[in-house]
């Protein structure tokens, strides 16, 4: 299948970093491939987001190799606060490393339902209004690596959802690689092609149903996460009325 | 009209407060304005290492600037010192030292006044063109680095994620800092060109809504401001430098008027 042959577009091999002689991560090896969506999964302080940082380039006084092997990134990090001092509203930040059209604006803002904020402040939003911004800052760019961490916190149930469907959507459409870090466990198991789990080095890695039977996920996770997976990929051969009883499948 | 000293001065504040009004809000944006303060008294040490070689005075405060801006990343790594420690420490240190070796430079009858409030109506034509020449290169400099130095502005991993190379834009945003210092301090001295770098700037903040509204009110309040202030100091006989300082200030007051008035209205 030429599909196989999908071009490359991150990869990090046998990557650890230290911070004041603590290692954060050992030897986490990981690739990204167009169209993939690749999540990290793992408890806090497992090394998710400096994971993250250090495929992007930002930690780089690491052990082991990262190649990045496109220019265009967009990126959501898990935490942003802009300073008062600094006035700078949606429509400024839209565009901040990178040109964009009005349009392409209105475009990325109208995906992720915020663009009547676009000429609001930034320190006006609430916490899920930034989000759906810092989404739609990121993919504006039209990237080919797209890397998010925790891109939907803070954000309305519903909203949850719709994201993490456009999320996907948007792999297919510009065939973007993704690299997410996520909580989610339902949608982990649900969206992605590749899952890692992380506990400070790499604990389990493979697609969904692989981890999820994995008996080291069980054990990060519990044995309730690895029934997740179930909920999603079950056949139904029977439907729920209303009050809960078990109808048979005509 | 006017005499042909005072007209210098004009046209020389005119030109430093164009500098300072875009350098300013990055100054204010990225909370450097003890970091700027720390290299204007680091310029007295430039200008007596100026007047001991007999080199350009404004070349010589630039080198010391970039060597004190060096120095201290220098320190921030080496120590645990807080950076504002280590900022008190250098600005303080450095300027003890120039005003040491300027004790030493008895054969130089010097103004030590006029360094640390500047002497704007001193003046000279050759001044002019370097606060113009140096003044333009900077603004063009920085309207070339505008997008990379604002984007690690507002979020360095978020520039350095996306390839916007934060660290080399912060580098050159520190040398133009040493510059602006070196072409103004015989303006307005090293003790107020810091006020001149952050008061219009944050007068600006309090009247605009984003980043190019705050840089073009910046510059016109600067602008403003050196024309009251000069002209207060001919009519009432007052020292020039500070003059343009309190009419800063003045500006800063009205703006929080009208600062409290909006945000009443948007209750």
């Amino acid at each position: 299948m030429e599909n196989k042959n999908k071009k490359i577009l991150l990869k990090v091999e046998n990557a650890s970093f230290y911070l004041n002689n603590k290692a954060l991560i050992k030897e986490v090896s990981l690739e990204i491939k167009q169209g993939e969506i690749v999540t990290l999964i793992g408890p806090n302080g497992s090394g998710k987001s400096t994971t993250a940082k250090i495929a992007l380039g930002i930690y780089k006084k690491i052990e082991g190799r990262v190649r990045r092997f496109t220019e265009r990134i967009g990126y959501v990090p898990q935490k942003i606060s802009v300073d008062w001092t600094l006035p700078i509203r949606v429509i400024d930040f839209m565009s901040l490393t990178e040109d964009l059209k009005n349009d392409q604006i209105n475009v990325a803002l109208n995906l992720t339902g915020v663009d009547h904020l676009k000429n609001k402040s930034l320190s006006n939003l609430s916490g899920g209004e930034f989000q759906r911004v810092l989404i739609a800052r990121a993919i504006a760019k039209k990237p080919e690596l797209l890397v998010l961490d925790e891109p939907v916190q803070g954000v309305d149930f519903k909203g949850e959802i719709a994201l993490y469907e456009l999320i996907k959507k948007i792999s297919e459409k510009l065939n973007c690689g993704i690299l997410l870090i996520s909580h989610d466990l339902h949608v982990v198991m649900s969206a992605t092609d590749f899952v890692i789990c992380l506990n400070g080095h790499v604990c389990c890695s493979g697609k969904p149903h692989t981890v999820a039977k994995d008996e080291k996920y069980k054990e990060l996770f519990g044995d309730r996460a690895s029934n997740i997976l179930s909920l999603y990929e079950h056949e139904h051969d029977h439907s729920h009325s209303a009050d809960g009883s078990i109808d048979p499948k005509k | 009209m006017f005499d042909d000293f005072f007209i210098r001065a004009l046209i020389a504040g005119i030109g430093i407060s164009l500098v300072t009004g875009p350098l300013g809000c990055f100054i204010v944006w990225r909370r450097l304005s003890f970091f700027a303060g720390t290299l204007a008294h680091s310029a007295l040490l430039g200008v007596t290492m100026a007047l001991f070689f007999e080199i350009n005075i404004a070349f010589s405060v630039f080198i010391i600037s970039a060597v004190l801006a060096i120095l201290l990343l220098q320190l921030q790594k080496k120590t645990k010192l807080p950076n504002d420690a280590l900022l008190g420490l250098l600005a303080h240190a450095s300027l003890a030292v120039g005003l040491v070796v300027i004790g030493f430079l008895t054969s130089i009858r010097f103004d030590v006044m006029a360094l640390l409030f500047g002497d704007i109506l001193a003046v000279n034509q050759n001044d002019l063109l370097v606060i113009w020449l140096g003044g333009g290169l900077i603004l063009i400099i920085l309207k070339l680095i505008w997008k990379p130095l604002f984007a690690s502005t507002v979020n360095y991993e978020l520039s350095e994620a996306e390839g916007m190379k934060p660290d080399k834009f912060n580098a050159i945003f520190t040398i133009l800092t040493a510059a602006l210092i070196a072409i103004s301090i015989k303006i307005v001295g090293l003790l107020l060109i810091t006020g001149m770098l952050i008061i219009p700037a944050a007068t600006a903040r309090n009247v605009s809504n984003n980043p190019k509204q705050m840089v073009i009110f910046s510059v016109i309040f600067g602008l403003i401001s050196v024309l009251v202030g000069l002209f207060t100091s001919l009519k009432i006989n007052s020292a020039s430098g500070p003059s343009i300082i309190t009419a800063t200030l003045l500006l800063f007051i009205i703006s929080l008027i009208k600062f409290k008035k909006v945000s009443e209205l948007k209750k």
